[in-house]
């Protein structure tokens, strides 16, 4: 995160390379902007006018594509991403309750990230490990069978 | 790589595999150890496991004698991490990096299984070999053949299971008509959930006249409960690629598209590099074989909607688009991806293609029930014992399924529905519990095969509650282009919701039927379409729990919150 690495140049490069690649071909518009949502965490409004102007599609069109999938998002994401499975499996199993948990922990709600920026904490439906229910993800790290009561002790892990 | 030169490979590839199969060792391997890396064992901790086993295994000298290998789903993914040891097939389940050395020390060196790590059934029985483990007793495995018993990414392997023969076969001896002619005779349906012909749908899209047309892998295995598609990929992506092949060569088509979930990013990096080994040894691309067939798949992979494993969906995601369906007509296979005729099958309909074409028709079509032929894995989870995927033949009995192969009901509590279908399918109720597990039978009890996804509830799930789980899932995932479907499963949900809130009020149910039969009529697509069927078919079996919630102001299995009731004992 700190402002002395280069990363911010690489991923600008990288994103440089990815517009390059796909100039007017509007059929990589979802290939294009998960690249960016990839590199950057987030799709910047600026990025989408480019964007539009490169791969030659209408800029509502891309508007509507990187607001259509659950994939992309708007805004700036927390340090740390938790998703929490709500599918069948894990839902019959007591997903519910540890979502509370985590409301409580963090104080926002499902779809939102802490002021802190420390996490942001999104609910998904089905990360197809339903054997191991309730499934919870920080930072693409598995974490099973969760319960209420063991919330803090895994997010303290995440700094 | 040429004809012969496959099967050059193959021998030797058999030889290797041998162990595996029920053999005895006949490489200069003694033991092939394998580490099930499935997402369940993975997300369990079996990449640690594998390290250990490797230090273990090299510090024990046994580097040349012992094999170790990662695989894709084994299938019991309760008991993840597993490992396997061959010969033998002995399953050791729950394996944590500290039990590596015992599985080295007392298997490896002295020849005995390490019982403490073996399955035991409630009862206390010891079962330590896949032959004798119930889960795997009654299975029958054609789109699962190869998951778990070798190296996904491992093209030797692959051919060594007789992988590309049955390309081989149809490059030499069969006319593309031929090819379809014998996948309508086998009377495969689709897996995906609409169960239509697979053949049928071949024979529409090889009857267009086009410069160009494609094959398209639905890999956007979106209903929650279901991960069959997910084994497949992860875990055996070179039957999916040489089955898009083989339907490329008897439809006419040269360019394939595989798209495949953002959630399953293991089954993304296999199956790319997967596609990399086929370019290279090329069994894609220019010439395949040395023939004057080309084919080429790309990946495509989904950004999270749930309506793309819609097809007409699908194809739009592909192209770039929001992924919103179309109405049909025009069929895909007239018009589908870039305005071309487009053949689409699910991942396990893929995977069964095969089979079908090497050991015939007739073969296939000999396993199953009436209108259901073949084997249909299930992704059984819930409330049983032993929750994993299973791959059992047509027409099984749900009873065998829960209480044979599941292990019956976890917390010893009495069965009280199975969920089948996800989102667009409906529960099957104890008075149905020895009931068929098959399309038509289904069907007619108001349910669906669908994706597989088999939930098992006990008495204290409320149907309420699931329903209006169900309900929320399609309601948040409807892509929004058609009315019935956004605004009337949002009216569906608010109902459910006041019901389970203990706010219900007299003439709610008669209301969300009207409701429910009004969207399956008018909604654009076939999630739209199917999104009543998880409240119609609980208020079929179960509408005295509707009643309890509206009139008594009571939730009898004690799940919703209803402020001021008596919480019901359990």
């Amino acid at each position: 995160m700190g402002a002395q690495c280069n990363c911010q140049n690489e991923s600008n490069k990288k994103v440089e390379d990815l517009l390059a690649k796909h100039r007017g071909n509007p059929n990589s518009l979802i290939v294009v902007l998960a690249g960016i949502q990839q590199e950057l965490g987030y799709l910047p409004k600026d990025l989408l006018i480019r964007v539009a102007e490169e791969l030659n599609v209408p800029l509502t069109d891309v508007y509507g594509v990187a607001t259509f999938y659950a994939a992309f998002t708007l805004r700036p994401r927390g340090r740390h991403s938790i998703n929490l499975c709500l599918g069948t499996a894990c839902y019959v199993k007591g997903a519910p309750e540890v979502q509370e948990a985590i409301e409580k922990e963090l104080k926002i709600k499902a779809g939102e990230t802490t002021e802190d920026r420390r996490f942001t904490f999104d609910v998904v439906r089905c990360l197809g490990a339903c054997s191991i229910a309730p499934v919870m993800t920080v930072d693409g790290e598995v974490h099973p069978r969760m319960t209420p009561e063991r919330v803090p002790e895994v997010l303290a892990k995440y700094e | 790589m040429t004809f012969q030169e496959l099967e050059e490979i193959r021998s030797k590839a058999k030889k290797a595999l041998a162990v595996r199969l029920g053999g005895e060792p006949t490489d200069e391997y003694k033991y092939h150890v394998l580490v099930c890396g499935g997402t369940g064992c993975h997300s369990s901790g079996c990449q640690d496991v594998a390290d250990a086993l490797e230090k273990a295994v090299e510090a024990a000298g046994l580097k040349n004698t012992v094999k170790l290998i990662q695989t894709g789903c084994m299938g019991a993914c309760q008991l993840g991490p597993v490992v396997m040891v061959y010969p033998g097939a002995y399953h050791y389940c729950n394996v944590k990096p500290e039990d590596v050395t015992d599985i080295v020390n007392d298997h490896l060196k002295n020849d005995k299984f390490v019982e403490r790590l073996c399955y035991r059934t409630p009862d206390g029985e010891l079962q330590p070999t896949i032959k004798e483990m119930d889960f795997f007793k009654k299975q029958h495995k054609i789109a699962l053949r190869n998951c778990g018993i070798i190296d996904p990414v491992s093209l030797e392997e692959y051919i060594g299971m007789d992988g590309y023969a049955a390309l081989a076969k149809v490059l030499k001896e069969m006319s593309p008509q031929e090819v379809i002619e014998e996948v309508k005779k086998s009377g495969l349906r689709g897996r995906g959930g609409a169960g239509f012909p697979t053949g049928l749908k071949w024979q529409f899209m090889a009857d267009q006249k086009a410069d160009q047309k494609y094959v398209i892998c639905n890999g956007d295995e979106g209903d929650p409960g279901a991960f069959m598609d997910n084994a497949v990929l992860t875990g055996d992506p070179y039957s999916v690629i040489e089955a898009m092949t083989i339907c490329g060569y008897a439809t006419g088509a040269t360019k394939g598209y595989a798209y495949i979930r953002l959630e399953y990013p293991l089954a993304i990096k296999n199956f790319r590099k997967a596609l990399e080994v086929c370019r290279e040894k090329g069994l894609l691309g220019n010439n395949i074989m040395g023939t004057d067939f080309s084919f080429d798949i790309e990946i495509r992979e989904g950004a999270g909607a749930f309506v793309c494993g819609e097809e007409t969906a699908l194809m739009a995601s592909t192209e770039g688009k929001r992924g919103e369906p179309r109405p049909r007509p025009p069929f895909p296979a007239q018009s589908g991806l870039f305005g071309k005729p487009s053949n689409i099958n699910n991942v396990e309909t893929w995977a069964n293609i095969c089979p079908i074409i090497l050991k015939g028709a007739d073969w296939y079509a000999s396993i199953g029930v009436g209108k259901s032929k073949g084997t249909k894995v299930f992704a059984l989870a819930g409330k049983v014992v032993n929750t994993g995927l299973v791959e059992v033949p047509m027409g099984i009995s749900l009873r065998e399924v829960v209480e044979e192969i599941g292990g019956g009901i976890a917390s010893g509590k009495k069965f009280k529905a199975a969920q089948t279908g996800g989102p667009s399918g409906g529960c099957i109720p104890a008075d149905h519990f020895d009931t068929s597990l098959d399309y038509e039978t289904l069907a007619s009890l108001g349910s669906i095969v669908g994706s597989g996804g088999l939930i098992i509830t006990d008495e204290d799930t409320c149907m309420v509650d699931l329903a209006k789980f169900y309900l929320g899932f399609t309601q948040d995932e409807s892509c929004g282009k058609c009315t019935p479907c956004r605004i009337g499963t949002k009216r569906m949900l608010e109902i459910l919701n006041r019901i389970s809130r203990g706010l219900g009020r007299e003439g709610d149910i008669e209301l969300l039927e009207e409701l429910a039969y009004m969207i399956k009529q008018s909604a654009l697509c076939g999630l739209g379409q199917t999104a009543p069927n998880p409240v119609l078919s609980t208020l079929k079996y179960f509408r005295e729990e509707y009643e309890a919630h509206i009139k008594e102001k009571t939730c009898p299995a004690g799940v919703c919150k209803i402020r001021g009731a008596k919480k019901a004992t359990s």
